[in-house]
């Protein structure tokens, strides 16, 4: 690794500069809408209808995103303490809390710009049942329509076909109708397949950059720089022409760094000398984001593969958004994102991460706010050291609750994990 | 047999985590099996339809000390699950042929897919709950998971239901959901007569005994809670909402009635009664049954609320059908379901003056002092000062 310089000043790839501006413009037209009358949607990661919303002119805006937003930027111990106040429980979910503190301090999103509220509450129910309350209560702030849209959760590890059909009926009867209504604009199919066409090809450069961690060295982090990787895919730009732009950006930065045989930039610069390779399980920490991945850095340990970067949908399985088919791909979309996949499921992708990219260890990040992706992740790790030959580590922190981050203890746990895995290297 | 024996009965079962008599009743179905399922909703007709044993899952309570359990689960989620997988490990729940797992909450939901690893001889079902306000979409997607159900515990049984199978088993539950009700509606008009510390062994017992012989003991007890004169005493009436999946240990539920309170309504187990009308037994009957679970159910944490003033109503108008002085919000700790639904459902209440407090618990809690110095200031507050 270069030498490292450990002020608050990160190093930062071109792609990420992008996409800050990206953000920035999206957030500004938000602050705006209330004047340019564009209606905004509020809905979830998994399972989001970005091409569909877009299709009615109307403007996406992410929750979760909000909320991990305020927690990179140091806002989320206030935001989540005022929503204490008011009676929310200390045991649950504190991206819900942290949306409602936020909300309660006046609304004023990541990018310091004013949050419109909401035209239409899109509910996308899909892998997270926590989802279903945080509409409820934004419900009774806002007084504004939500749709639900049920996404059958993948209980025997496929999407039944009367499951689809179900999605399918659902985006017919429920979330197009809901949609007409708020933007005054009729459904128009050729305008849904353009955005669809336009997302297969975003996603195309994804896969290509997810995938190219199985070169040694790897010239990316697919989990603390894979969050950045997936950021405009899983938010307001699939389906966008700024989302094609960008990720053909990025992917030819990467393949850039594979030709001259570079590692990601870290916060630190660059990791060429890449001792440990490791798959990573579960959502980072983003209260500390910059901390924690240093912990990895300074142990020259990069992540070839992680699951979170698949909550917004399984791109490297194959899936694609298929213009053809514009509502019944929706429903396959919605169907297989990471978290509404079945535990046996999850297995299974986590041994094929470690053999497909070479892996020489695998972390759990256990997050104590999110019980879809936590509740049975012990389980996870004894299984997949037991089908995979690879030892695991599990560490525990908290999504955007910087009172759950233990910097040494995580930092212990870490260096003990890697120090293990250079024994049993030295031992083989 | 007499009301004490009755009561003696559900006591034994719900103490009866070898399931000794469930594998018994399980041997006397004609497939001589039995199907689980976890709180909250499961079809149980279904299941009985399929002639087999329905028994409801409902972990160790107090007492079950977890070793096993522990390992699979971190500190920060809820304790059912870690007694469940605890009983599971210690061969408890091998007499069953399968599991169904009500879409609860997240960790139920994961809990399914560990039970096709810890147990894979055993049928799984993640049992997907309609959600969707859209009765006639939610009831077709209902009735197609219905028949699923029912193709495969048919073939699990050898025994696949048919249409007079599954009619005679929905009247068999319609009877049992009216005298529930009844239960429930008399405790509410002379709470002195029916504690609920043995209308909540009643209902444990429910989930366990064959439905025809549940039908007939709740049928005496009835009839002998009508008999004889119990001392009225000077209680406030209240409310206990949140205890719908992991339930509160027994001595909790002695404690707060025993700390001043009558408990005139709940939400323990409310599964065996979320249908609040008979299911039709004209036509199809699986269709019925789909139909009923939009028509005529009961609200809970678990299920979307589509009426977007239906949470702020919710309490008030619980409070009012049994005319309750007030309302103990009492949730496990960790759960997803009740306390992210508290903040909406208290806010309701204290809009309406109703006098509310909450405390969390655990199914194995076994200290009650601070639960009866709560629930005993909060009745003298309501005998005082209408609770203000």
């Amino acid at each position: 690794m270069a030498n490292a310089d450990k002020s608050d000043t990160a190093q930062k790839d071109q792609s990420m500069v992008i996409q800050k501006r990206m953000i920035a413009d999206h957030f500004k037209r938000l602050e705006k809408a209330p004047e340019t009358k564009e209606p905004v949607v509020y809905t979830f990661v998994p399972g989001n209808l970005t091409e569909l919303i877009r299709s009615f002119d109307c403007l996406p805006l992410l929750p979760e995103i909000n909320a991990l937003q305020s927690g990179m930027r140091g806002k989320s111990r206030d935001y989540i303490a005022e929503a204490e106040r008011i009676g929310h429980s200390e045991d649950v979910c504190t991206y819900v809390k942290c949306d409602v503190g936020m909300l309660k301090a006046g609304n004023i999103g990541p990018t310091g710009t004013k949050l419109p509220e909401p035209d239409l509450l899109l509910l996308s129910y899909t892998g997270c049942y926590t989802f279903m309350k945080w509409f409820e209560l934004l419900r009774e702030e806002y007084k504004c329509p939500t749709v639900f849209l049920q996404i059958p959760y993948q209980g025997d590890g496929t999407l039944a076909p009367e499951h689809r059909q179900y999605i399918i009926d659902q985006i017919k009867e429920s979330v197009i109708p809901a949609l007409e209504k708020i933007s005054g604009k009729k459904y128009d199919e050729e305008k849904l397949r353009h955005y669809l066409a336009l997302s297969a090809q975003a996603e195309d450069d994804l896969v290509a950059v997810l995938n190219s961690a199985k070169n040694k060295p790897s010239p990316i982090d697919s989990y603390f720089g894979g969050v950045y990787y997936v950021g405009p895919i899983f938010s307001a730009f699939r389906g966008t022409q700024d989302g094609v732009d960008y990720y053909r950006a990025l992917r030819k930065e990467v393949e850039d760094r594979v030709e001259r045989g570079e590692g990601p930039v870290t916060p630190d610069g660059p990791l060429d000398d890449q001792k440990y390779r490791l798959v990573v399980e579960g959502p980072p920490n983003w209260t500390n984001f910059r901390e924690f991945w240093r912990m990895f850095a300074d142990e020259s340990a990069v992540a070839v593969a992680s699951t979170y970067t698949k909550v917004g949908g399984t791109y490297d399985y194959g899936f694609r958004h298929d213009p053809n088919d514009p509502l019944g791909t929706l429903a396959d979309y919605c169907g297989g994102c990471y978290t509404n996949i079945n535990l046996p499921g999850r297995i299974d992708m986590l041994v094929d991460y470690i053999r497909e990219f070479e892996a020489d260890g695998f972390i759990i990040n256990s997050v104590k706010s999110c019980n879809s992706f936590s509740a049975g992740q012990l389980m996870i790790l004894r299984e997949v050291e037991k089908r995979s030959g690879v030892p695991g580590a599990f560490i525990e922190s908290d999504l955007v609750d910087p009172r759950y981050f233990s910097a040494a203890n995580i930092k212990n746990r870490l260096e003990s994990y890697l120090q293990m895995l250079e024994a049993r290297r030295q031992g083989a | 047999m007499t009301r004490s024996q009755i009561v003696d009965w559900a006591l034994s079962l719900y103490e009866d985590l070898d399931f000794y008599q469930a594998r018994q009743w399980a041997s006397e179905t004609p497939s001589g099996k039995a199907v689980g399922h976890l709180p909250v909703y499961a079809p149980r007709e279904v299941i009985h339809a399929s002639k087999m044993l329905p028994v409801g899952i409902y972990g160790g309570g107090d007492q079950v000390e977890i070793i096993r359990g522990d390992a699979f689960y971190q500190s920060y989620i809820c304790h059912i699950p870690r007694s469940v997988v605890e009983l599971c490990q210690a061969g408890n729940f091998d007499f069953l042929s399968g599991v169904l797992f009500p879409s609860t909450c997240d960790v139920i939901r994961n809990l399914s897919g560990m039970w096709q690893l810890l147990k894979p001889e055993q049928y799984v079902r993640y049992v997907d709950l309609p959600q969707i306000g859209d009765p006639q979409l939610g009831s077709k997607f209902w009735g197609q998971e219905i028949r699923t159900l029912v193709r495969d515990l048919g073939e699990i049984s050898g025994s696949p239901a048919n249409e007079d199978q599954l009619r005679e088993s929905v009247a068999l539950f319609n009877e049992s959901r009216q005298l529930i009700r009844a239960l429930y509606e008399k405790r509410s008009k002379e709470p002195w007569r029916i504690p609920t510390e043995e209308l909540y062994l009643l209902m444990r017992a429910g989930e366990i005994a064959p439905v025809e012989i549940f039908n007939e003991k709740l049928r005496t007890y009835l009839a002998a809670a009508d008999e004889g004169d119990y001392p009225v005493k000077d209680r406030s009436r209240v409310v206990v909402a949140g205890a719908f999946c992991e339930q509160p240990p027994l001595g909790l539920i002695k404690t707060i009635e025993r700390a001043g309170c009558y408990i005139v309504d709940d939400d323990f187990l409310v599964g065996n009664r979320l249908l609040l009308s008979d299911v039709s037994l004209d036509g199809s009957v699986v269709d019925n049954l789909a139909r009923s679970f939009f028509s005529d159910s009961e609200k809970t944490s678990v299920l979307y609320e589509s009426d977007p003033e239906g949470k702020k109503k919710l309490m008030k108008a619980r409070v009012d059908a049994v005319n309750a002085d007030g309302i103990i919000f009492a949730a496990p700790s960790f759960c997803d379901p009740a306390l992210l639904d508290r903040p909406m459902l208290r806010k309701g209440a204290e809009e309406n003056n109703i006098p509310c407090i909450a405390f969390k618990y655990a199914e194995n809690t076994g200290q009650f002092q601070q639960f009866r110095e709560q629930a005993g200031t909060f009745s003298d507050s309501i005998k005082l000062w209408g609770g203000q």
